[in-house]
C-alpha cells in the first residue's frame, strides 16, 4: 500500500533557513553566504522559476542617469502612492536603499539596458515623479521588458558562485516553534519541509528562518500570479499566532489580459501606451489630468470600472483597450518584447497594429506578515518580535507600499529587505546558540497531510478553490461594501467547513503535487479569510480599498495598519487590532494626480 | 477549432510505485477558445484524474517549468494554443532524461551541467560607488542568450545530447555564451576551456533542433558556433 507520506524522517541542523528562491531569499542567502552562516535555501519550485522572474518594466533607484532624481522624490512618491499608508522610515530605507541595490546587481553582472554613454538606462512608471509630483520622472531602470528575469538569474549565478546549499522541490508544510506559539513568546526554530521527489518529511532545525515565499494571487480567479503563489508563508505563520498585516489591500493591476489576467506591464505605458475607452477617449484625463496613464494602479483600476458601469467599456464590455500603436515598430519590437509575444500569444492581438484589450488582474498583496526594518517579524501592535522568523518580499508587509504599491516597487522591496534580510540573521546566527533537538516537530503536520491523502470520498480540491477564486473577485476586488464583505466572510467560512472534507485522489509517494495543491487550498482559505475581515473592519476608502458605503479616506480613524490574528480551533477570525503608521517627513494630504 | 468544444487528448503515464513501463491514457477533455495545453492538463487534473502529474508554475512562458514533447515537439505547454494541435494532442515528458512521474523528469543532471560552465560573472571589484560602463553595443553583443529560462526544451531536443547523455548541451552553451561575450567578464577563458573538452562545443552537429525548440526565440545554433569559433580563434 503506497502513501502519500514515508515513514523516515530527515534531520538536518544549519543555522539559517531560508523559505522561497525568489529575488528576496535569494539575496538573504547572498548576505548569509559572504558572512559564512551555514544556510539551507528551500524551494518548491527551482529557484529560476520563481515568480519575481515575471517582473517586467524595471526596478526604481534615484540614480539620476538620465535626468535630475533624488531618493527624497522616491520616498515621497511611495507614500503619497500608498495613500499614507506607508510607514515612512520604512519607506526612507527603500527609497535610499534602492541605489546601492541596483549598482550592486549591475556588479553582480545584471545585464541594465544603457544609456548612449553606457551607464544604467531608465524610463518612466506609473506614480515616479520629479520634485514631488510635477511630472512624471525617469527612475525605473530596465533590461527590456524582463528585469524580474535578469534579477532572478543573476542573484541565482552569484548564489551558484558562493556555494550556497539549495534543496530545489522541497515544499515548507510547517513552521517549528519553540516555547509555545508566536502569540505565546515562542521562539521559531526550523521548518518541516516535503521533498516533493519522494514524499519523506524532514525536519530542518536554525537559528533563524526567513519567510520569503511570495504572495497569495491565485485567491481570485482573474491574476498575474502564478499557480504557486498561494499564502504559503503567510498562512504558516498565522497559524503559528502570527498576526497578518494590512490584508485588506490587495493590488488589481490595471492591464491584465482579458480572462487569463496574465500581465502586460506597465512598461507599456511607461513608453507612452495610451488606455482607450469605447469613445475612442483617453479616459484618464477625466481622472489624474496630471499623470494621465501613469497615475497609480489603484487609481487607473478604479478609473476602468467606472468607464465599464458607464457603458464605455469596448463594444459595451467588461475591458477597455491599451494602444501602444503610436510608438512604432521599432519601440514596440525593442522595448516590449515580451508584452508583445503575450499579446500575440494569449489574446491573439498584435500591439503593432491593433489595440489589445485589458481589465483589471489580482496583481499584488500590499500586506503580509508585519517586520520591523530588520526584516524580524512582529508578534504584535506594540513591537514586540517573534525571535528567529524573519520575512522579506511581498510575503511581508514592512510597511513600505501602505495602500498601494507604486510599480518597480514590489523589486526596490525584495531587494532592499532581502538583503537586510540577510544581514540581519547573519547577526543574530553569530549571537544565538542552537535549538536543541526535538523529536517529532513533524508530528503535527504529518497528521493534516494523512488526513488529506487517506480521506475514502470528499469533494475535490479544484471545486472548492474555483469557488473561492470567483467569491474573492466579486466580493473582494476593486470595488467593496459592506454587503459584499459580509457575504465574503461567510462564504470563506463555509469553504472552510467544505476543505475540511476534501479529499486527494493521488496517493503515491512520489511527485504528488495532487496533495500539495490541496494544502495550498488551505493557505489560500487562510489568506482569503484574513483579507476579507481586515476590509470588512476598515470603514473608509484609501489606495487599493475601495469601500462604496464609504468612499472618504478617515485620517482621524484609520491612519493605522490592521493587524489580524487568526481565530482559535479553527472559528473565523475575529481578533484585530490597529498600529499607528509613522509619520516622519510628509504631513497627509489629499492624493491628487 | 471555432466549433469543436473538445479534444482528445493522451497523456504519457508513469508511476513509478505501480507501474514498470509508461503507458498512455486518452481523455476526452472540453477546450475553451484561447485555451493553451496547460489549460487541458489542468483541466484533466481537475474533473478526471487528480494524480495527472506535471510540473508547471507562471503559466506564461517565463518560468520554464513546464516544457514537454507535446505532438511531437518540445514546448512549453503554457504557451502552445490548442487550436494550432488539431483534435488529438499527445503529451509526453521531454526526451532524454529520466522520468520521475507522468510528465516530470529528474532536471538534477541539467542543472549539473548549467552549473558545470561557471554560469556567473567573474570581475575584480569596482572602485568608488557607480555601475561599470558597458556600451549599447557591448550590452546588445550577448542580449540574446540572456533571455534563456532554463527549461530544458532545447538539451533535450538535441540528437547529439540523446547519443551522447555527457554532452554539457546547448541550454549550458547558452549560459556561458552569455558571460564570454558580456564585456564585463574576465573568466571567459575558462568557460572556453571547458566547453572544448569532449563533451562540449563540438558534440553540436548543428541540426537547429535546439533552436526550433527554444520557446524564447534564442538562436542557438548561432550562440553555440560563436563559441567554438572563440575556442578555435584561441588556438
Amino acid at each position: 500500500m503506497s502513501s502519500a507520506l514515508r515513514a523516515e524522517v530527515g534531520q538536518i541542523d544549519v543555522d539559517a533557513i531560508v523559505v522561497g528562491a525568489g529575488g528576496a531569499g535569494l539575496w538573504a542567502a547572498l548576505e548569509l553566504a559572504r558572512e559564512g552562516i551555514p544556510t539551507a535555501v528551500l524551494t518548491k519550485l527551482y529557484p529560476t522559476r520563481s515568480h519575481t522572474g515575471a517582473a517586467q518594466g524595471g526596478v526604481c533607484a534615484a540614480l539620476g542617469n538620465v535626468e535630475e532624481d533624488h531618493w527624497e522624490w522616491h520616498m515621497f512618491d511611495t507614500i503619497k502612492g500608498g495613500d499614507y499608508l506607508a510607514d515612512q522610515d520604512a519607506a526612507e530605507v527603500l527609497a535610499r536603499e534602492a541605489i546601492p541595490a541596483v549598482i550592486e546587481l549591475e556588479r553582480m553582472g545584471l545585464p541594465f539596458n544603457r544609456t548612449p554613454d553606457g551607464k544604467i538606462d531608465q524610463r518612466r512608471f506609473g506614480g515616479h515623479t520629479r520634485n514631488y509630483g510635477e511630472g512624471p520622472v525617469r527612475r525605473s531602470c530596465y533590461a527590456a521588458d524582463r528585469t524580474g528575469h535578469m534579477i532572478l538569474q543573476t542573484l541565482y549565478q552569484q548564489c551558484i558562485k558562493a556555494g550556497v546549499k539549495f534543496y530545489d522541490e522541497y515544499h515548507v508544510v510547517d513552521l517549528v516553534f519553540d516555547g509555545g506559539e508566536a502569540d505565546k513568546g515562542g521562539r521559531c526554530s526550523g521548518v518541516v519541509g516535503y521533498k516533493i521527489a519522494d514524499g519523506t518529511l524532514h525536519v530542518f532545525r536554525a537559528k533563524a528562518v526567513l519567510l520569503a515565499t511570495g504572495g497569495y494571487g491565485r485567491a481570485w480567479r482573474v491574476t498575474s500570479n502564478a499557480h504557486s503563489l498561494t499564502g504559503d508563508g503567510m498562512a504558516l505563520a498565522w497559524r503559528h499566532g502570527v498576526p497578518l498585516q494590512d490584508m485588506e489591500f490587495y493590488q488589481f493591476h490595471p492591464t491584465g489580459i482579458v480572462g487569463t489576467g496574465i500581465l502586460l506591464s506597465e512598461a507599456a505605458r511607461g513608453e507612452g501606451g495610451y488606455l482607450i475607452n469605447d469613445a475612442g477617449q483617453r479616459f484618464m484625463e477625466s481622472y489624474a489630468p496630471k499623470l494621465m496613464e501613469l497615475a497609480p494602479r489603484d487609481m487607473i483600476s478604479r478609473a476602468i470600472y467606472q468607464e465599464i458601469r458607464a457603458g464605455r467599456g469596448i463594444g459595451g464590455k467588461d475591458y477597455i483597450h491599451l494602444d501602444v500603436r503610436h510608438l512604432g515598430r521599432k519601440v514596440i519590437e525593442e522595448k516590449l518584447p515580451d508584452i508583445t509575444e503575450l499579446a500575440r500569444i494569449y489574446q491573439g492581438v498584435e500591439p503593432i497594429s491593433e489595440p489589445v484589450p485589458v481589465q483589471p488582474t489580482a496583481h499584488y498583496a500590499m500586506g503580509g506578515v508585519p517586520t520591523n526594518l530588520e526584516t524580524e517579524v512582529l508578534a504584535d501592535a506594540r513591537g514586540n518580535v517573534v525571535p528567529g522568523l524573519f520575512a522579506a518580499g511581498e510575503v511581508a508587509c514592512v510597511s513600505v507600499h501602505g495602500a498601494n504599491r507604486l510599480g518597480t516597487n514590489s523589486l526596490v522591496d525584495l531587494l532592499v529587505f532581502g538583503k537586510r534580510a540577510g544581514i540581519r540573521m547573519a547577526q543574530i546566527c553569530k549571537s544565538t546558540p542552537q535549538p536543541g533537538s526535538v523529536q517529532g516537530a513533524e508530528r503535527a503536520v504529518r497528521d493534516e497531510l494523512l488526513a488529506l491523502s487517506t480521506r475514502p470520498s470528499g469533494v475535490r480540491p479544484a471545486e472548492i478553490r474555483r469557488e473561492l477564486a470567483a467569491l474573492m473577485m466579486d466580493n473582494v476586488g476593486v470595488y467593496r461594501d459592506e454587503a459584499l464583505l459580509g457575504a465574503a466572510v461567510k462564504g470563506i467560512a463555509k469553504l472552510k467547513g467544505e476543505y475540511a472534507n476534501v479529499r486527494v485522489e493521488d496517493t503515491g509517494s512520489v511527485f504528488n503535487t495532487d496533495l500539495l495543491e490541496a494544502r495550498e487550498l488551505g493557505y489560500l482559505l487562510d489568506t482569503a479569510e484574513a483579507t476579507a475581515v481586515s476590509a470588512y473592519a476598515r470603514t473608509e476608502s484609501r489606495g487599493a480599498h475601495s469601500r462604496e458605503d464609504f468612499p472618504e479616506r478617515n485620517d482621524a480613524k484609520f491612519l493605522a495598519h490592521t493587524l489580524v490574528w487568526q481565530g482559535s480551533d479553527g472559528a473565523p477570525a475575529t481578533k484585530l487590532d490597529y498600529k499607528l503608521v509613522t509619520i516622519t517627513k510628509f504631513e497627509p494630504k489629499a492624493r491628487v494626480y | 477549432m471555432a466549433s469543436a468544444t473538445q479534444v482528445e487528448l493522451k497523456i504519457q503515464r508513469f508511476d513509478p510505485e505501480r507501474d514498470s513501463e509508461p503507458h498512455w491514457q486518452t481523455l476526452t477533455v472540453p477546450v475553451e477558445p484561447m485555451d493553451r495545453v496547460l489549460d487541458l492538463l489542468t483541466r484533466a487534473k481537475e474533473l478526471f484524474d487528480g494524480s495527472i502529474t506535471f510540473r508547471r508554475s507562471c503559466a506564461h512562458g517565463v518560468c520554464g517549468s513546464d516544457a514537454l514533447l507535446i505532438n511531437g515537439r518540445n514546448r512549453l505547454a503554457c504557451k502552445l494554443r490548442v487550436e494550432a494541435l488539431g483534435r488529438t494532442i499527445t503529451v509526453a515528458p521531454l526526451p532524454g532524461l529520466p522520468i520521475v512521474k507522468d510528465l516530470v523528469v529528474d532536471m538534477e543532471e541539467f542543472f549539473d551541467k548549467f552549473r558545470s560552465v561557471q554560469p556567473y560573472l567573474v570581475a575584480a571589484p569596482v572602485e568608488g560607488d557607480g555601475e561599470r560602463i558597458q556600451s549599447e553595443e557591448q550590452r546588445d553583443r550577448y542580449d540574446d542568450t540572456t533571455k534563456c529560462i532554463l527549461c530544458a526544451a532545447c538539451t533535450t531536443s538535441c540528437p547529439s545530447f540523446w547519443a551522447q547523455p555527457e554532452y554539457v548541451g546547448p541550454a549550458a552553451i547558452v549560459n556561458a555564451h552569455r558571460f564570454i561575450f558580456d564585456s564585463r567578464d574576465e573568466n571567459a577563458d575558462t568557460r572556453l576551456d571547458i566547453l572544448s573538452d569532449e563533451n562540449g562545443v563540438w558534440r553540436c552537429r548543428t541540426t537547429f533542433n535546439c533552436v526550433e525548440a527554444c520557446p524564447r526565440g534564442i538562436n542557438i545554433t548561432k550562440a553555440i558556433l560563436e563559441v567554438s569559433s572563440a575556442i578555435s580563434a584561441r588556438r
